[in-house]
């Protein structure tokens, strides 16, 4: 049951956007969410769904997967489209009780839900191809200049792996946590709310004993390997950007300026 | 002896429709009877803790039927509850189930779910500790302060309380010292003699299995490689090896006697079966 939550899952494999450097691919990601949030035309809209649809189609990713990362989010979605229809004020196309439906409301229902739509999936296919450990290192590189002004860049990219590497085995722990009591008798599906609080205790305190020792386990290790902080530290794998990935990060330019521009050069064209 | 338990072809996959589907046991039937002291035997990642959790309803086969005392246990939910309490499942590494404050009231939480009245729950708290040797003044301390082998004995009191007619362990043994897995067995089987449960008990141990079950059920990636006596299935030990399984030391002792041309028998795997098994030899010359 918690084995289903896939946001922030990765899918190993060997696909072009596999292999990309991920700082190349973090990088991209934010351009294309700026793009999406500059842009205000259906043009520059229906240029991301192109791209993206190119984009899950040569990772190797099943279309299910991008579908099931949004589904936590479809309430949130319903709630966006309704408000924009009825509170946007403008040209009126229906009317009932005190509502009203309009042009300009509907637009921009549309365009909300196509934003976050496609602001989720684009994230979905940089953590469905990025492992999470690339991932964090491609921050801390980027984030590296920081460090001159004292930020505790390496600190905080180390608790992040930490905590990503730790997240599969939490979720794995809980799961054999709760069948265990539920071997027990404890029920977790019956009863009011406080019935339901109180179940949860069984399953809390072995999860914060466990985590507790699991955190002190590790530190340990890592005194015993003399971890001291990021100063002088090498990398097992270091990141190289390769001509790929600058020629990645050169189309993403490209293909921001033609979003951003999208209606202009379609209205120079017709 | 009336069956307690039947599990009729039963496949289960986990993930199933994501790119880390896995089909963890394929199409298993096999059933116990009452009173039986069955062992489960299996390399690491066989599907033997998969399918114990079937038994009492805790995973959903993706086909297949499990039946307690000829009863669907998936049939309604309540029959899924009684399921629950007529078979106990002892988890691998219990001791990190432990919550309570006090050892008494962990034990108690089983009976306590069962909504029994406070002078049965107390009644069985008192029987289960006796059964796994916990004397009555560790009952009021933290089962946090406890050593390895205690907090064990004390997670598995915790499911004898129950006082379930079908007990099933996984790995009970594993991770503890010479001492500690003799300690669990005779909690096993003193549970046993006084409430006269059929034991079903995992372990990928060939020597405690031969040990102390009366029949022994050999997984192999997902199915059934082999079922019978523990004489049935050692006198097959060729097959085990092959299928990378261990065998007891004294049988393959006796295989490699056997390949020097010494008439002997090929069910042995016990240390005092090999004694008479040489005294024989010796006395028949
Ligand atoms: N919760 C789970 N989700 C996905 N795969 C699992 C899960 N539990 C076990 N498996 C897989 O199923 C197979 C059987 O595992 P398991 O039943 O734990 O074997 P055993 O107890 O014999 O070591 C293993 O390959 C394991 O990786
Ligand atoms: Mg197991």
């Amino acid at each position: 049951m918690l084995r289903d939550i896939t946001l922030g899952q990765f899918f190993p494999g060997t696909s072009l956007l596999h292999r990309l450097d991920p700082r190349a691919k973090l990088v991209s990601v934010v351009l294309f969410v700026a793009s999406l949030f500059i842009s205000k035309s259906f043009w520059g809209y229906g240029l991301c769904i192109l791209f993206l649809a190119w984009c899950i189609r040569i990772s190797g990713i099943s279309p299910k997967m991008i579908l099931k990362s949004l589904k936590p989010l479809v309430i949130i979605l319903c709630f966006t489209g309704i408000l924009n229809m009825f509170y946007t004020p403008g040209e009126v196309l229906a009317r009932f009780w005190i509502f009203k439906i309009t042009r300009e409301g509907i637009y921009t229902a549309a365009y909300m839900i196509l934003r976050i739509v496609l602001l989720i999936a684009a994230t979905s296919m940089l953590t469905y191809t990025t492992s999470p450990i690339a991932l964090t290192d491609a921050i801390e590189r980027l984030l590296n200049p920081l460090k001159k002004i004292h930020v505790p860049v390496h600190e905080f990219a180390m608790m992040m792996t930490i905590a990503l590497r730790f997240i599969p085995t939490l979720i794995e722990e809980t799961d054999k946590i709760m069948s265990a009591q539920k071997a027990r008798g404890a029920d977790f599906e019956t009863g009011g709310i406080i019935d339901k609080a109180k179940a949860l205790v069984p399953i809390l305190v072995p999860l914060f004993v466990s985590a507790f020792r699991r955190a002190d386990e590790l530190a340990t290790a890592m005194e015993c390997r003399l971890y001291h902080g990021g100063e002088g530290r090498t990398r097992l794998n270091t990141l190289v950007m390769t001509g790929r990935d600058y020629a990645a990060l050169g189309f993403m330019g490209v293909f921001c300026l033609l979003v951003i521009y999208a209606e202009r050069l379609v209205s120079i064209l017709l | 002896m009336p069956e307690i338990l039947s599990v009729q072809h039963i496949s289960h996959i986990y993930s199933a429709g994501t790119p880390f589907e896995r089909a963890a046991i394929k199409d298993i039937s096999l059933s116990l009877q009452e009173g039986e002291f069955v062992g489960l035997i299996g390399h690491t990642g066989s599907g033997k803790s998969t399918l114990v959790q079937h038994l009492n309803g805790l995973l959903k086969p993706t086909s297949g039927r499990v039946l307690v005392d000829g009863q669907d246990i998936h049939a309604s939910k309540e029959a899924t509850r009684a399921a629950r309490f007529k078979v106990g499942l002892v988890f691998q590494y219990p001791e990190y189930q432990l919550f309570e404050e006090t050892v008494y009231k962990d034990i108690a939480f089983g009976p306590r779910n069962m909504k029994l009245d406070e002078a049965e729950i107390d009644r069985r708290v008192r029987a289960a500790a006796a059964q796994v040797g916990l004397s009555e003044d560790l009952l009021e301390v933290s089962p946090f302060d406890l050593s390895g082998g205690q907090k064990r004995r004390v997670a598995i009191a915790g499911v004898f309380a129950m006082e379930p007619r079908l007990l099933v362990l996984d790995e009970p043994m594993a991770g503890l010292d010479p001492v500690g897995r003799e300690e669990i067995i005779r909690c096993i089987v003193n549970y046993r003699e006084t409430t006269g449960a059929t034991i079903l008990f995992v372990t990928h141990s060939m020597e405690d299995a031969a040990r102390i079950a009366d029949r022994l059920i050999v997984l192999n990636q997902g199915e059934v490689l082999m079922e019978g006596t523990p004489g049935e299935v050692f006198a097959r030990s060729e097959e085990l090896l092959q299928a990378g399984l261990d065998i007891p030391t004294v049988t393959r002792l006796f295989m490699t006697l056997k390949s020097r041309g010494l008439p002997l028998s090929d069910a042995v795997y016990t240390v005092e079966q090999a004694m008479d098994e040489i005294l024989r030899l010796k006395e028949g010359r």
